[in-house]
């Protein structure tokens, strides 16, 4: 299939930026996204011009790394990682328009590259459990009961990609957020940070420039990994209760 | 020092110490740690350490040491250290926890690694990642890694890859993801607590080498493209594999060997290069765009039978319309203890073994149909189809997602790949490389696997290294420290500096014909084709002969465009493949070298008459350590290494030909 | 804010303590506030919209309720009193919701100045689109709403501006309700209404912690429509009857 492709290029962080036009040709089925981009790139290098930048690692959907806004939509038109989006989702003669994921806490470096740090930092506020190596005890001795372990777990799944915070109208990283306080909050092991951990997790999200969440509900139908919506809720209430010093 | 032999290498003095302690074999890893000196709690903070790598072996260590209080200094090319490739393990991590009594013992993983590795790892070392597997499982359980549990609240097991006991403990199939989260948060904690720094979006180019201790690495800032110089009292090298030499393979795109290679080429020993793993259940390549070869868990092979037509003419038939009788489920045929669950390098020949009999299926790939199938409906019909799915669904998803073929409907295709790079920086028992002050952890070292390594032991030996085993060792090695500060100015320094700047420049001012990719692809096509799953005499002479004129075009005809101080990912992959070039040769020379065939190095002169492996213990029961060496002629540069062999002994484990017959 | 360059530098550095640190200005604290104010305002207009009704039951019986209130609560309570205490409720809480709100808004727009050339949307609904605009077009209601009514009794409809008309409620409502542009422009406060309630109480149910699972949050967007819808119908309904004459 051809074709047409408009792509934000930004030569680097102080750059304006603007949209460029490319045609792809030729493009098959059982490409990846990122495999047309390698394409369009190898095509480039080719006239002589410099390769659109775009981050992408495992390729396998897991990393997190990838991360595209593709025609207005968080890694394109299915709920999965950009990397694992595959052509056979567009059709013949397309026009594509591809951004980089836009929130003032995630500023553009280059193209389509973005500086997700704010995440890390976010966890480096509370977004763990202190247990110093060697001091853990045996692993059986706290059993968990299964439903909150499969709990813990599906949201445990977060790539720490940021498209929830790209979908969302405000620019907000409560998905984020919230799948990683229902984790550890799921678990005994979370309980005795559970108040410290949500008021300071909170308050980095905020200083960081994401915007508040107003439930909109988009980041969960962005999210490649289905983090459900009410971990937000979760968070909301933990929040609330982290006052109280309820837990 | 030998002369040249066979033109490629030279023989040079066996190494003469391990640091491998002596005496029962489990009280060996009590005494080391008992032996390694302190350092006092109040010094620690003195005492710097770099760590590049952030993945299991990296994260857990810099964790470990920051909680310890020593400055660590962590670095990673991803924006953020939870992305290493750590985080694509899927299948899970054992632990000789013995939780289904079993019959599994720390003896028994220690022998079974032993055994899986094909009698050619070091069998203190391997004892001693048996023997701290259990502390893995609490550590991370404690830091809230959602594993698997049963109903009763208890941890659930399965089984896994070429071993019999159920000690695989897994968080659906994403076990990487989750370990690695553990790591990475412990690791943020440290970061705030001020202990580590972190360094993202940095790749280490070059290790400062002062006074024949390790000293430092030269970083370049991949967002500023700025040059930086780090120094520290000594340094971690916990980079990760390099299964990317292939081009195509299950690692990440940024996966690299440069960290390790510059420090071979400085000085470090490379243990066994040419040992690598194919996994034999992937999703088989569609096309020559491709850039990335997808893993389908191991697991899968749990509950999934493999087979192939037994007629050539039915392989382009619908595989639902061939009748039972008419399959060959070739694995439960060839080796019925094992069947479907033979360890993977076995498994791996064995599929290549069909398609080269033409009895491969799926679409033709150039005129070759490279694929096997790997069919769930008798497991569909055993368990149900709910329960198959609770098991495999996100495989199953992510496998339709990229064929656009359903596996509840029709049988999956799976091809080998590679995978895992058992090779790796050698390392003595200490996990400190042949420059002093310089480790490494994780894939990024060659120690513990052998020849073969068993599914859902990578994860076990990167947090094995990165919690408890070097944060034991170091300490031995800083106790003499802090060392005399290193000043930016010092020649070494300048030199190392030097050395990066102006590889970067050169490769900035070819401007030549070629894509750095398609050089990239080629050297993959080279070793796929002559180092691949089965390796003869000409064929590696041959492969060597073509990697060296290709690195020779590589440096007159690349076309790396843009700058140096900007983000520039062509650069960057620019630099990875300069040093793929080159270990690309050094693989070939150590699997010509090695005249036997043993796990997951085939030798097609050496095998049995049915076709296995042929080991040779009397000749190959040596670990080969390369040390750097290259001869120029005018402008083409040969590598021309010298191997020293270290002998493995074992008093423990009797050596077998290994049969899963 | 910070420009770009600064934080591509400070990638590497580990969290900056959180410049809002206490918990109140956070923004589920903000969040929080608005939610709380909202229940509030949810439940006068349930009341209200109940009183409105009696316009049904005719002049008498209207004219009674409107005193009730004004003596609800005496003697214990002054006259007016329950009244008074309800404003000051009532005030205080529309400052809050719309503190909450506008600092949310800003903050909204400072994280993401620059927006996409194409963004579709997926499951964003109508309602919480206009959450913003229809919250403005309340207030604006609202201060209208008060002049009319309670502030200073204006009647802008027939019956011009005498005591007759402005000091008897069911005669300033049925004035001013028989002016068809009164009517209209409460028929477009009520479709905001409905749709600021329509996101307003599901959303306020998440931002309070009460929707943990999926079919709570079913319960609680159905729970929003019928809310929004109710109290929509309710109010515009005696208007509409005005305007055509049924109530007079
Ligand atoms: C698809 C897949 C599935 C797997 N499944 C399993 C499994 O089920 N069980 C199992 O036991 N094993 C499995 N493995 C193997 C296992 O995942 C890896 O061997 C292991 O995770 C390697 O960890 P590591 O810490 O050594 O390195 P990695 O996780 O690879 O991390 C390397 C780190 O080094 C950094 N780095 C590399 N080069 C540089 C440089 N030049 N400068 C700066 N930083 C650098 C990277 O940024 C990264 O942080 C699997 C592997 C793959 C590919
Ligand atoms: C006075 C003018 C008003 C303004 C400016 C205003 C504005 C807003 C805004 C901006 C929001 C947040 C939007 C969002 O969360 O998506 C909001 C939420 C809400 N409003 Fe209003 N509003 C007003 C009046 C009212 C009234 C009269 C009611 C009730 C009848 C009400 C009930 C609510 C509720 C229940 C919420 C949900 C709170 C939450 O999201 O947690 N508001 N309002
Ligand atoms: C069409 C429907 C409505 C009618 C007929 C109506 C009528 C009235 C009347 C007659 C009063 C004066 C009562 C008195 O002083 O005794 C009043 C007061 C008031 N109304 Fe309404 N109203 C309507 C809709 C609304 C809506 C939708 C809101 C809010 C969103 C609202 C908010 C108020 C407030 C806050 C007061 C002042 C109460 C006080 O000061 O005690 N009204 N309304
Ligand atoms: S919550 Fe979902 S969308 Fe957000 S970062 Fe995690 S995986 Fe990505
Ligand atoms: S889209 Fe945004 S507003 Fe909240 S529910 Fe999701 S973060
Ligand atoms: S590249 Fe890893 S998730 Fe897409």
């Amino acid at each position: 299939m051809n074709l047409t492709l408009k792509i934000w290029r930004q030569s680097g962080p102080d750059d304006r930026g603007d949209f460029a036009t490319y045609d792809v040709r030729d493009i098959s089925d059982d490409m990846s996204f990122l495999e047309m981009l390698d394409v369009l790139n190898e095509d480039l290098i080719g006239k002589g011009q410099e390769p659109v930048a775009f981050d992408s690692d495992c390729r396998e959907g897991i990393c997190g790394t990838c991360g595209l806004m593709i025609s207005g939509q968080a890694h394109g038109p299915e709920v999965t990682t950009t990397c694992q989006l595959h052509m056979r989702s567009f059709s013949d003669g397309e026009t594509i328009t591809v951004e980089p994921w836009r929130a003032s806490s995630f500023p553009v470096l280059r193209d389509l590259v973005v500086d997700r740090s704010a995440f890390d930092r976010i966890i480096q506020s509370g977004g763990y459990i202190s247990v110093n190596t060697g001091a853990a005890p045996e692993a059986h001795s706290v059993p968990v009961p299964k439903a909150n372990a499969d709990r813990a777990f599906d949201t445990a799944t977060c790539i720490g990609c940021g498209a929830c915070v790209a979908a969302c109208p405000n620019a907000s990283g409560m998905l984020f957020m919230g799948a990683k306080i229902a984790h550890l909050g799921e678990l005994p092991q979370g309980q005795p940070e559970r108040d410290s951990r949500v008021v300071s997790m909170v308050n980095q999200h905020d200083a960081e420039g994401f915007g508040g969440c107003t439930n909109i509900g988009e980041c969960a139908a962005a999210c490649p990994k289905e983090i459900p919506l009410d971990v937000i809720n979760q968070l909301n209430k933990d929040f609330r209760k982290a006052k109280k010093g309820a837990h | 020092m030998s002369d040249l032999i066979q033109d490629l290498y030279r023989e040079g003095e066996p190494i003469a110490d391990t640091k491998c302690p002596d005496g029962p074999i489990e009280n060996r890893w009590t005494e080391a740690k008992f032996e390694n000196k302190l350092v006092n709690p109040s010094n620690r903070r003195k005492l710097s350490v770099i760590i590049v790598g952030t993945g299991l072996a990296g994260g857990a260590a810099a964790a470990t040491l920051g909680e310890a209080g020593y400055h660590v200094k962590s670095f990673c090319y991803q924006d953020s250290p939870r992305r290493a490739h750590s985080i694509a393990a899927q299948g899970g991590i054992n632990a000789a926890k013995n939780y289904n009594d079993d019959g599994d013992s720390t003896y028994r993983l220690f022998y079974d690694t032993v055994k899986g590795g094909d009698y050619r790892s070091r069998e203190t070392n391997v004892y001693r990642l048996a023997e701290v597997s259990t502390a893995i499982i609490d550590q991370c359980v404690a830091q809230g890694v959602p594993f698997a549990r049963e109903y009763g609240g208890l941890l659930d097991n399965r089984s896994f890859g070429g071993v019999q006991v159920a000690r695989t403990f897994y968080a659906r199939g994403q076990t990487g993801q989750q370990l690695l989260i553990g790591a990475y948060q412990a690791m943020e904690r440290q970061v705030t607590a001020g202990t580590v720094e972190a360094f993202t979006r940095h790749e280490m180019l070059e290790v400062i080498v002062v006074d024949g201790r390790a000293r430092g690495i030269i970083a370049r800032d991949m967002v500023t493209g700025e040059i930086e110089t780090h120094l520290a009292d000594a340094v971690v090298l916990a980079s990760g594999g390099y299964g990317n030499v292939y081009f195509l393979s299950t690692n990440a795109m940024g996966c690299n060997v440069t960290a390790t290679w510059r420090a071979h080429r400085k000085g470090a020993y490379f243990g066994n290069p040419c040992y690598t793993q194919i996994h034999p259940t992937c999703i088989p390549v569609s096309g020559e765009h491709q850039a990335k070869l997808t893993l389908m868990s191991e697991s899968l092979r749990n509950d999934g039978r493999i087979w192939v037509p037994k007629n050539r003419d039915d392989c382009d038939k619908d595989p639902r319309d061939i009748p039972e009788e008419d399959r060959d489920y070739y694995l439960e045929r060839i080796y019925p203890a094992f069947g479907n669950l033979v360890p993977r390098d076995i498994a791996s020949r064995q599929a290549k073994a069909m398609c080269d009999d033409g009895r491969g299926v799926g679409p033709k790939v150039g005129d070759f149909r490279r694929g096997v199938y790997l069919d769930f409906a008798d497991a569909m019909e055993r368990l149900s189809r709910d329960q198959v799915a609770a098991k495999y669904g996100n495989l199953f998803d992510m496998y339709q997602r990229i064929t656009g073929e359903s596996p509840y409907e029709v049988p999956m295709r799976i091809y080998p790949a590679v995978h895992y790079t058992m090779g790796g920086l050698w390392v003595d028992y200490d996990l400190e490389t042949t420059i002093p002050g310089l480790f490494a952890a994780g894939e990024a070292n060659f120690s513990d696997h052998g020849a073969n390594r068993l599914g859902a032991s990578s994860l076990m030996q990167c947090l094995a290294d990165g919690y408890f085993v070097l944060p034991n060792t170091i300490r031995d090695y800083l106790a003499a420290g802090p060392f005399e500060k290193v000043d930016e100015q010092h020649e070494a320094v300048v030199e190392a500096r030097a050395e990066v700047t102006g590889r970067i420049e050169k490769l900035l001012s070819i401007n030549g014909e070629r894509t750095v990719d398609s050089f990239h692809r080629e050297l993959g096509h080279i070793m796929w084709e002559y180092c691949g799953m089965e390796r003869s005499e000409e064929g590696l002479n041959k492969a060597i002969e073509l990697i060296r004129s290709l690195r020779a075009e590589f440096w007159r005809n690349v076309r790396v465009l843009g700058s140096a101080d900007t983000l520039n990912q062509s650069l960057e992959k620019a630099g990875r493949v300069v040093d793929f070039l080159e270990l690309g040769e050094l693989m070939c020379i150590d699997a010509l070298h090695r005249r036997e065939s043993c796990g997951g190095h085939f030798r097609a002169e050496s095998q049995t008459e049915d076709g296995e492996a042929l080991r040779d213990d009397d000749k190959f029961a040596y670990v080969a350590a390369w040390e750097f060496g290259a001869d120029r002629t005018g402008d083409d540069v040969a590598l021309t290494p010298t191997l020293h062999k270290e002998d493995l002994v074992y008093n423990f484990i009797e050596l077998k030909q290994r049969s899963y017959k | 804010m910070r420009s770009n360059l600064q934080a591509v530098a400070i990638s590497t550095l580990p969290a900056k303590r959180a410049k809002r640190t206490g918990k109140t200005g956070s923004s589920v604290y903000l969040k929080t506030v608005m939610a709380v104010t909202g229940i509030i305002f949810v439940l006068y207009v349930l009341a209200h919209m109940y009183g409105n009704l009696k316009l049904f039951a005719g002049h008498a019986a209207y004219n009674e309720y409107a005193e009730g209130l004004r003596t609800l609560g005496t003697p214990e309570l002054p006259r007016h009193g329950f009244l008074t205490i309800m404003e000051i409720v009532l005030g205080v809480s529309v400052v809050l919701h719309i503190y909450a709100a506008v600092t949310l808004w800003k903050r909204s727009k400072t994280a993401r100045p620059q927006r996409y050339a194409v963004k579709k949307t997926v499951v964003q609904s109508f309602s919480s689109k206009w959450m913003r605009w229809g919250g403005l077009a309340l207030l604006l209601f609202i201060i209208w709403h008060l002049i009319e009514f309670t502030l200073f009794k204006v009647n802008v409809g027939s019956g011009g501006q005498g005591a007759q008309v402005t000091q008897d409620p069911f005669e300033l409502v049925v004035h001013t309700f028989d002016t068809w542009w009164m009517t209209l422009i409460y028929l477009v406060a009520m479709a905001a209404l409905l749709m600021h309630l329509h996101h307003g109480v599901w959303s306020a149910s998440q931002t309070l912690g009460l929707a943990g699972t999926p079919a709570a949050r079913r319960y609680w967007k159905l729970a929003g429509l019928a809310i929004g819808v109710i109290v929509a119908v309710g109010f515009i309904v005696p208007p509409l009857f005005i305007l055509f004459g049924v109530i007079k």
